[in-house]
């Protein structure tokens, strides 16, 4: 599926984050997902490091010593360099996030996030940095163990067995099964499924997938749909898993 | 905003008071005492020609009396000898001198000046010396024998006790003026500084303002009118001012006490997971618990500052026009799966255009969507009305729930507030800001936000502005 490498080779992420705790557990949950990082703590070393060329993608703090974030996107930029940049911020000023976009950035957060957040953030971007955002014209049909969802015809059937489900539950599975593997926040599926980007109603999303689960995942087995405490959900053959 | 104003001496009220107050004394006393002068000089100069006048016609009987040229000459010095100051010079046709006061030397022509009247009467003015003279030049006719010409009579007056008394009057005026000048100018001061008295009251009470102390007011009573309104708009300001006051450390106290039970949960959760060796299974129950916890903490905190920001009117950027109908129709499927796990219904009636920041409109009704659905006992239906008048739009939710006692209504809006305390659990929705934030936006966007409660029907209504 498209949600792995192409080759086997790891995605090489770069982060640039001066705050030692945020960088190293950034890096540790990073490396465990299964990417390969690097992590600088000054915007000098940052930049030395991207401009190497070897990075799919940089998570770059704005608030840095030596070089800022902007500065070190700028030079990034001006030599040439476009991989994808995701940048943090503590300031949710509208200026900053414009100013972030404008300068070349790909996406923002803006702390504290959840770092089931950033790590959809971060395969969204690696995804669409491979092209790869066109699935439905070369796989019109998704499949996980029994499960089919058929993009075209706008069915789902597990075990040969038709589910009817309505045109948003329908949404809701092509995103978990497009992102299979992968631990959605419930921000991440209010924004992607329902266009809702704000801090909404969480128990609207559990609400959600606790009536897609009695759809798709009651009656058979293994259950697909799984609850991910204090992170999101994920859908995923239990022994694809891990 | 920087001025380029010539910077004049920064003189005080008072000065600038007093200062145009002596002017203004000074150019009255000064027009006055000219006046005064220039009258009293016209008035010599009448007194003069009325005098030289009254002697022309004493001359002219002398000389159409006597029959002989002996005659004239002996009347005049008889006549005109004893008159100090006034001396006559009268002149035969052939040239010879007839009569001539002494000591008084006629003035050559070119020395006289002409004095002319409003009546075509005209008087020669000259000065020998620091004597001045005035004169009146006349011709008349003797009758004498043998017969003879005209004689040409030159009557002059000596002026110089007029001019004196002029000058006297003039160094008067001047003394006077600079008297007057000084004296106004302190009466001027005293009054300046007196009438300032209402001024220096409101400084000190402005100087006795603190953040601690913002109950001071400017006492709208004892001062001028003309101050009153200063006054009035200063206690607006300090009301204002205090309000704002009061409500920001309210806010603070309130975001301290809304952390501090989070915190205190996360923190009492971890140290009893520490102290004693657990199952993995126990240490995950537990991390995934903070992070529940902690999520709820950041969303409070990004709460607060939209809510803060939004109270300041400082995150409007992106206004577009957009049908509220659209937004209302995007929520409920948002909702629906919510709903419908509650056996609720979602509708939504009519159609109404506002403009607005779309993701902050969104947020705002999705409250209100979020509260009708939060009350509404199962079965029943929740309707969204949108509805266009002249005045702008509203978007009301409406839902069957308990009635909510009339004073209790306003206060919904409120920060934090919660109906009911025992309710006051957090795993609802965020902290209790979502109706408050739902008003700052809709106060932002230059609308308004209400609530009735009636018939069983509890009605949560936003207004916009037509677009």
């Amino acid at each position: 599926m498209h949600t792995r490498h192409p080759n086997s080779l790891p995605m090489k992420i770069l982060i640039i984050e001066d705050e030692p705790k945020t960088g190293a557990y950034l890096r540790q949950g990073l490396t465990e997902a299964g990417f390969v990082t690097d992590l600088a703590q000054t915007g000098t070393d940052g930049l030395h490091l991207a401009l190497q060329g070897e990075h799919d993608l940089v998570v770059l703090d704005v608030m840095l010593p030596g070089l800022n974030g902007w500065q070190v996107l700028q030079a990034l930029r001006g030599q040439g360099l476009h991989m994808p940049v995701l940048f943090l911020t503590a300031r949710d000023e509208v200026q900053d996030r414009v100013k972030g976009l404008e300068l070349g950035a790909d996406d923002y957060l803006v702390k504290p996030f959840s770092f089931a957040e950033l790590l959809a953030r971060v395969r969204t971007l690696l995804r669409r940095g491979r092209g790869a955002g066109s699935a439905s014209a070369d796989t019109p049909t998704l499949r996980v163990a029994d499960l089919e969802l058929d993009l075209l015809r706008r069915r789902v059937s597990r075990a040969g067995k038709r589910i009817d489900l309505t045109a948003k539950e329908f949404g809701l599975l092509e995103l978990l099964m497009r992102r299979h593997g992968e631990v959605l926040p419930r921000t991440l599926i209010a924004s992607q499924v329902w266009d809702m980007n704000f801090d909404s109603d969480t128990n609207v999303i559990d609400v959600a997938v606790r009536r897609l689960r009695a759809k798709v995942d009651e009656g058979f087995e293994p259950r697909l749909i799984q609850t991910v405490r204090g992170m999101g959900y994920v859908l995923e053959a239990p022994e694809a898993g891990c | 905003m920087r001025w380029a104003l010539p910077t004049l001496p920064a003189l005080s009220l008072t000065q600038r008071l007093a200062v145009f107050f002596t002017l203004v004394a000074s150019a009255v006393v000064l027009g006055l005492g000219l006046l005064f002068v220039v009258a009293a000089d016209r008035h010599f100069l009448d007194l003069d020609r009325q005098a030289l006048e009254d002697k022309q016609g004493l001359i002219e009987a002398i000389v159409h009396g006597a029959n002989a040229s002996e005659d004239i000459r002996w009347r005049l010095s008889e006549a005109l000898g004893h008159h100090h100051g006034l001396h006559a010079v009268v002149t035969g046709d052939q040239g010879g001198t007839l009569y001539a006061s002494t000591p008084f030397t006629p003035p050559p022509d070119s020395a006289l000046r002409p004095v002319d009247f409003g009546d075509g009467k005209r008087l020669w003015a000259w000065s020998q010396g620091d004597v001045d003279f005035l004169a009146l030049r006349f011709q008349t006719q003797p009758r004498t024998t043998p017969p003879q010409g005209p004689l040409r009579v030159l009557l002059a007056l000596d002026t110089q006790h007029h001019r004196h008394f002029l000058q006297g009057l003039q160094r008067s005026v001047a003394l006077y003026a600079v008297v007057a000048m000084l004296v106004s100018g302190l009466l001027g001061w005293l009054a300046a500084h007196q009438g300032m008295k209402p001024l220096r009251t409101m400084k000190a009470r402005a100087a006795a303002v603190t953040a601690h102390r913002l109950e001071a007011r400017m006492p709208v009573e004892a001062v001028p009118a003309e101050m009153a309104d200063l006054a009035r708009e200063l206690n607006g300001m300090l009301a204002r001012l205090q309000g704002d006051f009061q409500r920001l450390s309210e806010f603070s106290s309130d975001l301290a006490h809304e952390l501090r039970t989070p915190i205190s949960n996360l923190l009492t959760q971890t140290q009893v997971t520490l102290s004693h060796k657990r199952s993995p299974d126990d240490y995950r129950h537990a991390l995934a618990s903070n992070s529940e916890e902690l999520q709820r903490l950041a969303r409070t905190v990004s709460d607060m500052l939209l809510l803060a920001k939004t109270e300041h009117g400082l995150a409007l950027p992106n206004l577009d026009t957009m049908d509220l109908a659209d937004e209302a129709d995007a929520l409920l499927a948002f909702y629906e799966a919510l709903a419908a796990d509650r056996q609720l219904s979602l509708h939504r009636q009519g159609q109404g255009r506002i403009r607005g920041d779309r993701l902050m409109v969104r947020r705002a009704l999705s409250n209100l969507l979020s509260n009708a659905i939060r009350h509404a006992p199962a079965g029943s239906q929740v309707v969204v009305h949108v509805s266009e008048h002249s005045a702008g739009t509203e978007v009301a939710v409406d839902n069957a729930g308990p009635p909510i006692a009339p004073e209790v209504l306003p206060r919904l809006f409120d920060r934090f507030y919660r109906a009911d305390p025992a309710r006051a659990h957090p795993g609802t929705d965020g902290a209790g800001l979502g109706l408050a934030i739902t008003r700052a936006t809709v106060l932002a966007h230059g609308g308004s936000v209400g609530a009735t409660s009636a018939q069983g029907r509890n009605r949560f209504w936003l207004r916009f502005p037509a677009p």
